[in-house]
């Protein structure tokens, strides 16, 4: 029997076909079957959307998942548990687990954890060498066939630029991007923030914006020297973007992500919260006049997609001396909310770039299923109440990770359901 | 004259009338240091930890000599010789070193914020006795109080600050002090170790001839030593050559210049031996300070304010 599910009166906005209006969405058996007004149901149930906005599902193309190894800190259970109850339908898995994922075997036993515990879609990232080294490639042919649906050495840069060379022309016969984490090693050893005023006051170490625009700029010509594909993984830098524009008007094949604490966030978070790790993460927060770049960015276009750089950790890690704490913070279940709260109600994007940044582009980057309604396509969909108001409580996450610097905070426009294959997974009941 | 904080992290948050406060309690208290019997009752009954991550000599017997003199209670517990050998973590070490119930831990650590760390996480006063490169007020203090003594004020005087920038945390407080309590101060190091932003605090050159001029006080940081294998300056013997403070170089501060060094000292590096054992050297007198002004931290941290009414 056909399953069937109609999502009535909603405000539907899909920027890949150009649609905000009040539509009804009918899903028949995990795909969509019809958009339009007053679509009459057969049979099946309905889920009363008046009031509230309905998109293509938010996939999050940086997540780090943990398992296998570092269950610890979260399992592929609670990650999309987290991502679900943050409005997210799918995650893109990065491969700094442990181990590696740099090889088939890993990559599948991911796919097959994650059909039985997963809650949303999960999607590996493989290593682009082997255990994230940087010496030898990884099999490239293997980890697609497997399910891996990019590549990364995320957490630590590719140093070489010939290895990078190589990297991008061999994924090419597999039409796999490389998902880049740019930082040159010799300029953020030993750093725990950004560099300048603020790292100086406080006397910790800074990396500069440099050692990461250095990399963007060479991976950029690198690409264009291969005509492979690259993505920069959480930008952080205003020269950055300056290195993506010009590569973008070469016609490079480059895309580019940000997340939403360097979006709102600057160095001066370090100061004010007097040293809390909840600041600390890899890339870090910038001074303002990056972060200003950043949003100007989002406005003009350079910049394709939000990311969260989701990275949990266990309290252990990071209730200790500022330069003793693991980087990285959870973001899975704050970011859409952070983004409608501040972005959308504050004016820098309307709400139809928003979907653009968190679900078209997404899939467009990764040549990934959904981030759009059109008929036949997957029924991942994310409902969002713009004006609900809720306060950022961790310890009520469904990630084990409870560390982020916007605890606390109170926001307007929330998720309020998650649909994914034509299943609700995750619904707001107050 | 109060001070209204239960902790000392650092100069930064402190106004102009807190830091007259200290000093002006400590000048007080230093004559118990004078005294043939050098101790008073007036912090008995109170328990002090000294938790030192890092070497110390003088902060350290400094803080010892002071709870001692005040008739505080106080152990000392530095790293080589604690569980942190075993792996316990700070938060633990300090968690379980409250639980013998002190009122205060003065705690020296290598990472930046570690005072505030704890002072977030514990019950008792902190304070910090230098934190990474962030901050070490007490030294602040007692350089104050020693320029104070010898100039008569603190406004108004020009106070060259020389060396190791960046990973000085005398520096720091040093320049926060002087600068809220009316002082002007020059800075002057090689470029690899003045870190960016530091010329908003005070003015910056790289050539000490320039920075000396007319000086009331010279202050000389440390070269740390390991510096050098990180590549900030080729030569312990170049360094000597333009930075370090000789004789001739002295000559350019005012006659009546005081020099400074908050130890331990590298002979013939930063400072050359003559100045050093010369008569504007007044490293000793900070020392003695340094006494007097962490009796006066201790006194107004602990509740001393109460039992002097």
């Amino acid at each position: 029997m056909t399953e069937r599910l109609l999502i009535r009166g909603g405000r539907v906005i899909d920027p890949s076909q150009k649609l905000d209006d009040d539509l009804d969405v009918l899903v028949e058996d995990g795909r969509i079957a019809q958009i339009g007004r007053r679509v009459a149901l057969r049979g099946g149930d309905v889920m009363e959307a008046e009031g509230l906005v309905v998109c293509p599902g938010f996939i999050d193309i940086h997540t780090h998942l943990r398992e296998p190894g570092r269950e610890d800190k979260e399992t592929i259970a609670t990650g999309t548990r987290a991502a679900a109850a943050g409005g997210y339908t799918a995650v893109c898995a990065m491969p700094n687990t442990e181990p590696v994922n740099d090889n088939a075997g890993i990559t599948r036993s991911i796919v097959e954890r994650a059909r039985t515990d997963g809650v949303v879609h999960v999607y590996p990232i493989g290593a682009i060498t082997r255990g994230s080294r940087g010496q030898e490639m990884s099999e490239y042919g293997d980890l697609r066939d497997a399910g891996c649906v990019a590549l990364s050495d995320d957490g630590k840069p590719v140093a070489s630029a010939r290895m990078m060379r190589r990297a991008l022309e061999y994924a090419k016969g597999f039409g796999l991007t490389l998902i880049d984490h740019c930082e040159e090693p010799s300029l953020f050893e030993g750093t725990c923030m950004n560099e300048g005023p603020v790292a100086t006051l406080l006397g910790l170490r800074g990396t500069p914006t440099v050692g990461e625009s250095l990399v963007v700029e060479r991976d950029i010509q690198l690409a264009e020297l291969t005509g492979g594909r690259v993505h920069i993984a959480h930008l952080s830098a205003a020269a950055s973007l300056d290195a993506v524009r010009r590569g973008k008007e070469r016609g490079v094949a480059v895309t580019c992500e940000v997340t939403p604490h360097h979006l709102l966030l600057t160095d001066q978070a370090v100061k004010e919260t007097e040293y809390d790790t909840s600041t600390k993460m890899n890339p870090p927060l910038r001074s303002e006049a990056d972060r200003q770049g950043l949003l100007d960015a989002l406005r003009g276009g350079t910049i394709d997609c939000i990311a969260t750089d989701h990275a949990p950790h266990t309290v252990d890690d990071k209730k200790v001396e500022y330069d003793q704490a693991a980087f990285g913070i959870v973001g899975l279940e704050t970011a859409v909310a952070l983004c409608l709260e501040n972005l959308v109600g504050g004016g820098v994007i309307d709400l139809a770039r928003l979907v653009e940044l968190l679900s078209t582009n997404p899939a467009r980057v990764l040549d990934l299923p959904g981030g759009t309604l059109a008929p036949n396509a997957p029924a991942d969909l994310t409902l969002l109440d713009l004006k609900r108001k809720r306060r950022v409580e961790p310890a009520r996450f469904e990630s084990k990770g409870r560390c982020t610097p916007f605890a606390g905070w109170t926001l307007r426009g929330w998720p309020v359901a998650t649909i994914v294959g034509g299943r609700v997974v995750w619904q707001d009941r107050r | 004259m109060s001070y209204p904080h239960r902790h000392l992290l650092g100069i930064e948050p402190l106004l102009p009338e807190h830091i007259k406060t200290i000093l002006d309690t400590a000048e007080r208290l230093r004559e118990v240091l004078d005294r043939p019997i050098k101790k008073v009752p007036t912090l008995r009954g109170r328990t002090v930890v000294n938790l030192f991550y890092e070497a110390s000599t003088r902060t350290r017997a400094s803080f010892e000599v002071a709870q001692k003199v005040l008739s505080a209670d106080s152990l000392t517990i530095t790293t080589a010789t604690s569980s942190v050998q075993k792996g316990e973590t700070l938060l633990d070490t300090a968690r379980n070193l409250e639980a013998m119930n002190p009122d205060m831990i003065v705690v020296r650590h290598a990472s930046s914020g570690a005072a505030h760390f704890l002072a977030r996480h514990c019950r008792s006063s902190i304070v910090n006795a230098g934190d990474g490169a962030h901050e070490h007020p007490t030294q602040a203090l007692l350089d104050a109080l020693t320029l104070r003594q010898k100039k008569g004020r603190l406004e108004g005087l020009e106070v060259a600050i020389v060396g190791d920038l960046m990973h000085s945390r005398v520096a720091r407080s040093n320049i926060w002090l002087l600068t809220k309590m009316g002082a002007r101060v020059r800075l002057c190091g090689p470029p690899t170790l003045i870190p960016p932003g530091l010329d908003h605090l005070a003015p910056v050159t790289t050539n000490i001839d320039e920075a000396l001029e007319g000086a009331d006080a010279i202050m000389m940081l440390r070269v740390q030593m390991e510096r050098m294998a990180g590549g900030f300056f080729p030569s312990l013997r170049e360094y000597h050559q333009r930075y370090g403070l000789t004789v001739e170089r002295v000559k350019r501060a005012k006659k009546d210049v005081v020099i400074l060094h908050p130890g331990p000292m590298n002979r013939g590096v930063e400072i050359a031996s003559e100045v050093a054992d010369g008569p504007w050297s007044v490293i000793l007198d900070q020392v003695t300070n340094g006494v007097a002004v962490r009796m006066a931290v201790l006194y107004l941290l602990l509740g001393g304010a109460e039992a002097a009414a």
